[in-house]
């Protein structure tokens, strides 16, 4: 089997290695921090006025070591890091200590992949046909159209637009709640009632996030298809009398897909950490929420359980990726 | 040089939109070496005072002149967005170039490189270094750290580019009539390569702004640094939108929003005019 050993090994140790490289740097970057997290438990144990003897101190800092894992010098943590990581233990929580951190993690979760892997494939799609379409028809009025609208809204940060949409529709006209994933005080149970609640609390961070990312892709795809429009293959089309909705779905955007799937692959394997400022300008109760709170916190092990799932979910992105790119385009052999 | 600007200017809108902008920027950024106030001192004015005469776009809560206040920042965030774009930019292209062609193991070498860095989130790591170094965060280490993370994406777009050229007939041409491999390079594909770089330099420097201002919001950069990020950091900590204070919260806002626009015109119309073809079908439309 060449394949397997020219093209599919080489790959799966090349995912390998990336992660391995992303796990080494966020074991050492949160212990460059000036906080130390077993000094903190202390100091919040000691502050509540509770007498306790320096021997019993002593053996609590050493239970708390071992049990964050910050037990003997450096590299004897990083050996205890990779041990726990295989059984999928990123150990407890400092900061809510004693839950776990991959607890808090799947509470997060389905927050941020709810509202975020729409969004993203919402706006993907959208973007890409939009953008394709302007740019193959692109003397017509709706086509200039939307590219102003795109062209003006694609550059401007999204921490601006999510609160300038937050004033205008959670403030100024309150169309929608301010904040939250759901109405307070509301019981957790499956009926059509609490869904639509969720909804409507989803709809606005959904709405600054997908206005963003149509805008962006957009703005890629217009590039992508326009710089299409002189190949020959398509003047050849159109001398040819192909239909013209086929060549501009057949014939440009799918070649110009391409670079837009690497994009895609990348930008879902974001979404772990990526929805930081979403959830932090929304008040969203998903992981960015739990990673700006871990970060004010000096909670090392929710650190680095999130920013490792999202570093190993972006690796396989990438791999599965790189596995398509070939069959999507015959120009790149690897060989 | 100046006629070739002068035509930029009259052919493309977007061009002079984006050229003009940042000229006007860069004169108020000039401004700042006029000011009379320090940017890092508190109460040198009266509070809260709307627009008027004497303070042409009001006063903060912290007693400083928004309208002096907005000149340096828009020079500290442009001195920075520009130290970060020229440092990546020499690490992407390099890496980009060497791994696009060599192929083999080099090109994996830097490509697992290249993709730890586009896999790392770029976002928290950049917050866990900016809590770490915070107040030692100025202008020019914000500019080397934002540098230092944000070439790897570019380089991945340059290795695709430089991936696929290889596979077409006249590298083989160049390769049959015994050029030389810095030539093919240089000669051949540089030119193809060269609007990605200066589009991806443009958005290089948006990227930058856009990271600054969202870590000084989270107010993890030195804030007594008047930046445009660590202006709306002050205005919306400081309750400025409950308030109504809308010449604090809105002049650096509307600022972010014009340079933002304005960059990005500049770079798809440098973009344009760099690519014979585009221009070919401008020209022919």
């Amino acid at each position: 089997m060449p394949f397997l050993k020219k093209y599919l090994l080489p790959r799966i140790v090349q995912y390998l290695v990336v992660i391995l490289i992303g796990a080494t740097l966020i074991f050492f970057v949160p212990r460059l921090m000036p906080v130390d997290p077993v000094q903190q438990t202390l100091e919040k144990i000691t502050i509540q006025g509770a007498f306790l003897d320096p021997d019993a101190i002593e053996q609590m800092r050493a239970t708390l070591q071992d049990l964050y894992g910050l037990k003997g010098g450096l590299g004897a943590q990083y050996l205890t890091f990779w041990k726990r990581l295989f059984k999928g233990d990123f150990g407890p929580s400092f900061a809510q200590f004693p839950t776990p951190v991959m607890t808090l993690i799947k509470t997060s979760l389905p927050w941020t992949l709810g509202l975020l892997v729409t969004s993203t494939l919402l706006s993907w799609l959208l973007g890409n046909i939009l953008g394709g379409l302007a740019a193959y028809y692109h003397e017509r009025k709706w086509a200039s159209v939307l590219e102003s609208i795109a062209m003006v809204m694609r550059p401007i940060h999204y921490y601006i637009v999510a609160l300038g949409l937050l004033m205008l529709l959670g403030y100024a006209i309150p169309l929608f709640p301010i904040s939250g994933g759901f109405s307070i005080g509301r019981k957790f149970i499956l009926t059509w009632d609490v869904m639509l609640d969720i909804l409507k609390h989803a709809l606005l961070p959904a709405l600054s996030l997908v206005i963003v990312g149509t805008c962006t892709w957009f703005m890629t795809m217009r590039l992508l298809v326009s710089n299409l429009m002189a190949e020959d293959y398509i003047v050849y089309a159109q001398v040819a009398g192909v239909p013209d909705g086929e060549i501009a779905f057949k014939y440009a955007i799918r070649n110009a897909l391409l670079p837009q799937v690497t994009g895609l692959a990348l930008s879902l394997g974001q979404i772990f950490g990526g929805a930081l400022i979403t959830e932090t300008v929304f008040a969203y109760p998903g992981l960015g929420t739990l990673l700006y709170s871990s970060i004010n916190a000096g909670d090392y092990n929710l650190m680095m359980g999130i920013t490792l799932l999202s570093v190993i979910a972006i690796a396989t992105g990438v791999l599965i990726m790189d596995l398509v790119y070939p069959l999507l385009d015959p120009r790149i052999r690897y060989d | 040089m100046l006629r070739t600007l002068a035509d930029m200017m009259n052919q493309d809108k977007r061009f002079a939109f984006g050229f003009t902008v940042m000229l006007i920027l860069v004169a108020l950024a000039f401004l700042s070496l006029f000011s009379p106030h320090d940017p890092r001192q508190w109460n040198v004015v009266p509070r809260d005072r709307p627009p008027s005469t004497q303070h042409l776009l009001g006063t903060t809560s912290t007693g400083q002149d928004v309208s002096w206040q907005a000149t340096w920042a828009i020079r500290n965030t442009l001195l920075m967005s520009l130290i970060a774009m020229l440092s990546s930019r020499v690490l992407a292209i390099v890496i980009g170039l060497l791994a696009g062609y060599s192929g083999g193991t080099l090109d994996r070498i830097l490509m697992t490189l290249t993709d730890s860095f586009v896999i790392l989130p770029l976002l928290p790591i950049l917050i866990l270094v900016a809590s770490i170094l915070k107040q030692s965060l100025s202008v020019v280490n914000l500019g080397i750290l934002l540098g230092a993370f944000g070439w790897a994406w570019d380089a991945r777009l340059i290795r695709s580019q430089v991936l696929s050229l290889r596979e077409r007939e006249f590298t083989y041409t160049a390769i049959l009539s015994g050029m030389s491999t810095p030539r093919i390079i240089f000669r051949e594909y540089l030119p193809f390569i060269f609007p990605l770089i200066t589009a991806t330099a443009m958005n290089n420097m948006l990227w930058a702004i856009g990271m600054e201002v969202t870590l000084a919001v989270l107010g993890l950069v030195s804030l007594e640094v008047a930046t445009l990020g660590t202006m709306i950091h002050w205005a919306v900590n400081s309750q400025s939108i409950l308030l109504g204070m809308w010449w604090w919260i809105l002049t650096p806002v509307v600022i972010c929003i014009f340079i933002f626009i304005a960059l990005y015109m500049l770079s798809l119309s440098i973009n344009e005019i760099l690519d014979p073809r585009l221009r070919v079908q401008r020209m022919t439309k």
